[in-house]
């Protein structure tokens, strides 16, 4: 009676918002590095020049090229295939259609019968972050040390060896947003994984992703610091946290401007004194990369009055909020999440564990969808990880019963392409697209079915699970020499 | 164990029953589990709020109120075992919640049941789920530390989902008691000493049975539990009463299973994610298993070979298992997507079933009651869309003791609220 999914929506409860990463910005400094008299004396002092300092090692497992012949196709475009070919060449999709002429040299595999996804996608895992054993040592989610600590970094807490790595993996599992928790204000940054197992997080590092920021509303913030005699202990206090933060991160926005004007013009051969640069700090660093967008906001915000609120303080300092994680009450203002581009990320089943997450309603995918809004679902867990398709098909019965008709072309974005949007993939993975990486999953029957497992899993076309070849099923260092097989497919 | 003559009285006077229909389900592909077996195309006689009848080619009275299933699966109700459905309203307000409620004084004896509001706003949500019935299981206050110095979380309940005033089914179901590193880590901080408390806390229950005329005159030594916890570990020593155990790992699945061999217990082991390894001893031993498939990962050092089979290799060993949902209440409908995770992972699709219903209404005492469509027993009946398994599928019909349930709930009322929208009138207008 220990065991319960009770743990979990505490855990959700600790959702944190966490700043993107600046690896896309450009600067005067770093146009004009080339020259030996401008290149930087100090490295690490301006962010500008210094945007990647944990650069991805990530490598795709080999890849020969094959096709999925035969199988029921979800493209994650809106499309159903029926009969349908994959084509993967060089670990990327190369074609995807009905009838398709197999080019030379790329292995048939039989798929009649069965399904073929996206790999799934989940846009909030606290995995290796939260790892398992759940023991004092790998709890390292929340830096509840302050309400704004978007200076922190989940890919810091990332033990790679994380059980819960594989077993997501079983569950065709492909991609994640490794979010820090919820309870501070501003809880630092996200990283994107490709769910291939390393030796190291930078193994793992999605490349080319964006980095997110953790947001939270609500009740964590205000039950962790108010807990502690501190503010915010209120909303009214959170609100007041994000705000005076956001006038700090615009302020030291302008100061690096000026640098930089300063300093082309220095370059540029005007005055004799190169200009002093601001002093940098870690914290204002994520948030100004939100204000020049190239961080993403995930914003953990359960009521709608307070996506509201949230969505007021986005245009106040100018910036966007890429999703709303949990939005149990998104359903409430489908119009205004349509209206500003920005997804919600919410669960099939899960309500009612606390107060701001007692109007959660299981037909809250299906009337966002119905809304024109960006629907996603997100586990947030570990186990729910590992049947994300199911958890849309409970929103999708959810919202048939409602009278809402959505099909499963349709419903398999919401742990496809959506997610993919709302992490900054989308160009990359997410969809069955020729062009995009070879991430996807050979399912023994329809994903939306209970009963469906995955067979066989790609990343970037590399095999990385296979239910049927245990030299295709990884077990993390911790599960190694444990007496028992713990792993699906094996049988004592 | 006992059964609530009084609520079954009071029920016959006032309840549900007096406005019980005669009802046939026409057409059914019927999984009874009971011995009437399995029809594709059958009928459930529905009469003064029990099953009167299963069959081919029933006689159906006039005036009968048909359902016609169209081809379409019915089920006993399902069970919601080890849940805190009707007990808890909002688990992170403390003030909503009365599942949790062991004392210094009332541990064994704390009976959950006194708390169960058959108006929670839960019950319904549960319900159109296909949900009839729960075992409800209290769980100790607080947390961490904050347990204090308790062993016994307290006596489980077998409610109704009907959410009338006469919902108890049973009381003293069975005696909940965790013995795994939760309790350990509030009770000297190791297994040994929650298994040692456990032993010495019947011990006492034991020598107090024997000795009960000088313990009222005052003249026997004092005992650490009080007289109510005392009396409530009798049915347990006896044997009538189960003791449902909170455990997870071999070597303590194994010291519980030679304990109530030695002290002739009445045991259902509960979580037991190794049972896997050890099925044969527990299929030997006869005790049934309480289980969430889900759990397949290494949570804690006392579940390091969590798999998902362990339902299927139990059950293929000749163990009785009982499938629960998560245990807080509002996830109670869940349950029969965690027996369709078990059947996807090896358990025959009929043992998934019975996993929800027959077996737990077997193994907490109910199965008079409920559990299976059989001539006699309440009708707790769920008309199917389609493989109650599969998330896809929806209950159309559900009966709780003969009645017909409306298959809406506050959550529904909220999609419909939303569903529309209309410039000029706030939504708060629209009910």
């Amino acid at each position: 009676m220990k065991k319960t999914l009770a743990a979990v929506p505490l855990l959700a409860a600790l959702a944190v918002l966490s700043a993107c990463a600046t690896m896309s910005v450009t600067s005067p400094a770093t146009q004009a590095a080339s020259s030996p008299k401008e290149s930087p004396a100090f490295p690490g002092l301006d962010p500008s020049t210094d945007s990647d300092p944990f650069p991805s090692t990530y490598r795709a497992l080999p890849s020969n090229g094959f096709a999925l012949v035969g199988a029921t196709i979800l493209t994650g475009t809106g499309s159903r295939i029926e009969n349908g070919t994959v084509i993967v060449e060089n670990g990327k999709i190369t074609a995807v259609g009905a009838g398709l002429a197999l080019p030379a040299g790329v292995q048939p595999i039989d798929a009649r019968g069965k399904f073929v996804t996206p790999g799934i996608i989940d846009a909030h895992s606290h995995l290796g972050v939260y790892a398992t054993p759940q023991v004092w040592a790998n709890s390292d989610g929340n830096e509840a040390t302050d309400p704004n600590t978007a200076q922190v970094w989940a890919e810091h807490s990332v033990w790679p060896q994380d059980p819960g790595f594989v077993r997501a993996l079983e569950g065709g599992i492909t991609t994640l947003e490794i979010l820090p928790g919820s309870a501070n204000l501003f809880g630092g940054r996200s990283v994107a994984l490709k769910n291939l197992p390393g030796r190291t997080v930078q193994d793992m590092k999605f490349p080319g992703a964006p980095y997110g920021m953790k947001m939270a509303c609500g009740e964590n913030p205000k039950r962790v610091y108010g807990g502690k005699g501190r503010s915010p202990s209120t909303r009214m206090g959170n609100v007041y946290g994000y705000r005076k933060a956001w006038i700090e991160a615009q302020d030291y926005r302008r100061r690096w401007d000026e640098y930089h004007k300063k300093l082309a013009d220095f370059k540029a051969g005007k005055g004799d004194k190169a200009p002093d640069a601001p002093k940098r700090d870690l914290q204002l660093d994520t948030l100004m990369g939100v204000l020049d967008g190239s961080i993403l906001v995930q914003n953990h915000c359960y009521r709608a009055d307070e996506m509201a609120q949230m969505i007021a303080i986005s245009h106040e300092f100018g910036f966007h909020i890429s999703m709303f994680h949990h939005g149990s009450e998104a359903y409430k203002i489908a119009d205004i999440l349509k209206r500003e581009d920005i997804c919600t990320a919410t669960w099939g089943e899960w309500w009612g564990f606390k107060m701001e997450s007692f109007d959660g309603i299981e037909e809250n995918a299906a009337l966002l969808q119905n809304g024109g809004a960006c629907v996603v679902i997100h586990s947030d867990d570990a186990i729910l990880t590992q049947h994300l398709p199911q958890e849309a098909a409970i929103a999708l019965a959810a919202g048939r019963r409602l009278g809402i008709a959505i099909d499963e072309a349709e419903a398999i974005k919401w742990v496809t392409a959506n997610p993919a949007k709302a992490i900054g993939v989308l160009d990359k993975t997410g969809t069955l697209e020729p062009g995009k990486m070879a991430d996807l999953v050979l399912w023994s029957a329809d994903p939306f079915s209970v009963y469906a497992l995955a067979e066989k899993v790609y990343i970037d076309g590399g095999l990385a699970y296979d239910r049927r070849d245990p030299t295709r099923q990884p077990l993390s260092d911790f599960e190694l020499g444990q007496a028992g097989p713990a792993h699906p497919g094996d049988r004592p | 164990m006992k059964l609530v003559k009084l609520s079954l009285a009071a029920g016959l006077l006032f309840g549900t029953q007096a406005f019980a229909e005669t009802i046939a389900i026409t057409h059914a592909q019927i999984i009874s589990l009971g011995k009437e077996g399995s029809f594709k195309d059958g009928t459930v006689l529905v009469r003064d709020g029990r099953i009167a009848g299963v069959g081919a080619n029933l006689a159906i009275p006039a005036g009968t109120r048909i359902i016609d299933a169209g081809g379409h699966i019915v089920t006993p109700g399902l069970v919601a075992s080890g849940s805190s459905l009707g007990a808890d309203e909002v688990e992170g307000e403390a003030s909503a919640n009365d599942g949790a409620g062991a004392t210094d004084e009332l541990s064994a004896a704390f009976d959950v049941s006194l708390g169960i509001n058959p108006a929670s706003m839960l019950i319904p949500v549960a319900r159109m789920g296909g949900v009839t019935r729960a075992v409800v299981t209290p769980e100790l206050p607080g947390r961490g530390d904050k347990k204090g110095d308790r062993l016994f979380a307290g006596q489980a309940a077998v409610i109704d989902l009907s959410g009338s005033a006469n919902s108890i089914t049973l009381r003293h179901a069975a005696l909940a008691v965790d013995l795994g590193s939760g309790a350990a880590g509030h009770l000297g901080g190791s297994h040994a000493s929650v298994l040692q408390r456990l032993e010495a806390d019947l011990d006492e229950a034991a020598s107090f049975a024997a000795n009960r005329g000088l313990y009222e005159h005052g003249t026997h030594r004092p005992y650490r539990q009080s007289k109510e916890d005392l009396e409530a570990l009798q049915p347990i020593l006896q044997g009538k009463e189960p003791l449902l155990v909170g455990v997870h790992r071999v070597a303590d699945i194994r010291r519980v299973i030679e304990l109530g061999r030695r002290l002739k217990l009445k045991l259902i082991l509960n979580g037991a994610e190794e049972g896997w390894m050890i099925a044969g001893e527990i299929a030997a031993a006869g005790l049934p298993v309480l289980l969430d498939p889900q759990y397949d990962l290494p949570e804690e050092f006392e579940q390091l070979n969590a798999r998902l089979e362990n339902a299927a290799i139990l059950a293929a060993a000749g163990v009785t298992i009982v499938v629960t949902p998560p245990h807080t209440g509002d996830y109670a409908r869940q349950v029969r997507y965690n027996a369709g995770y078990a059947v996807a992972h090896g358990l025959p699709w009929e043992a998934g079933i019975a996993a929800i219903t027959s077996n737990p209404a077997r193994i907490f005492g109910f199965a008079a009651s409920a559990g299976r469509i059989e001539p006699g027993l309440d009708a707790d009946l769920v008309v199917w869309s389609g493989d109650p398994l599969e998330m896809l599928s929806v209950p159309e019909h559900v009966l709780v003791k003969g009645i017909e349930q409306s298959l809406t709930s506050r959550a529904q009322a909220l999609a419909r609220r939303y569903a529309v929208s209309d410039p000029n009138q706030p939504p708060t207008y629209r009910h």
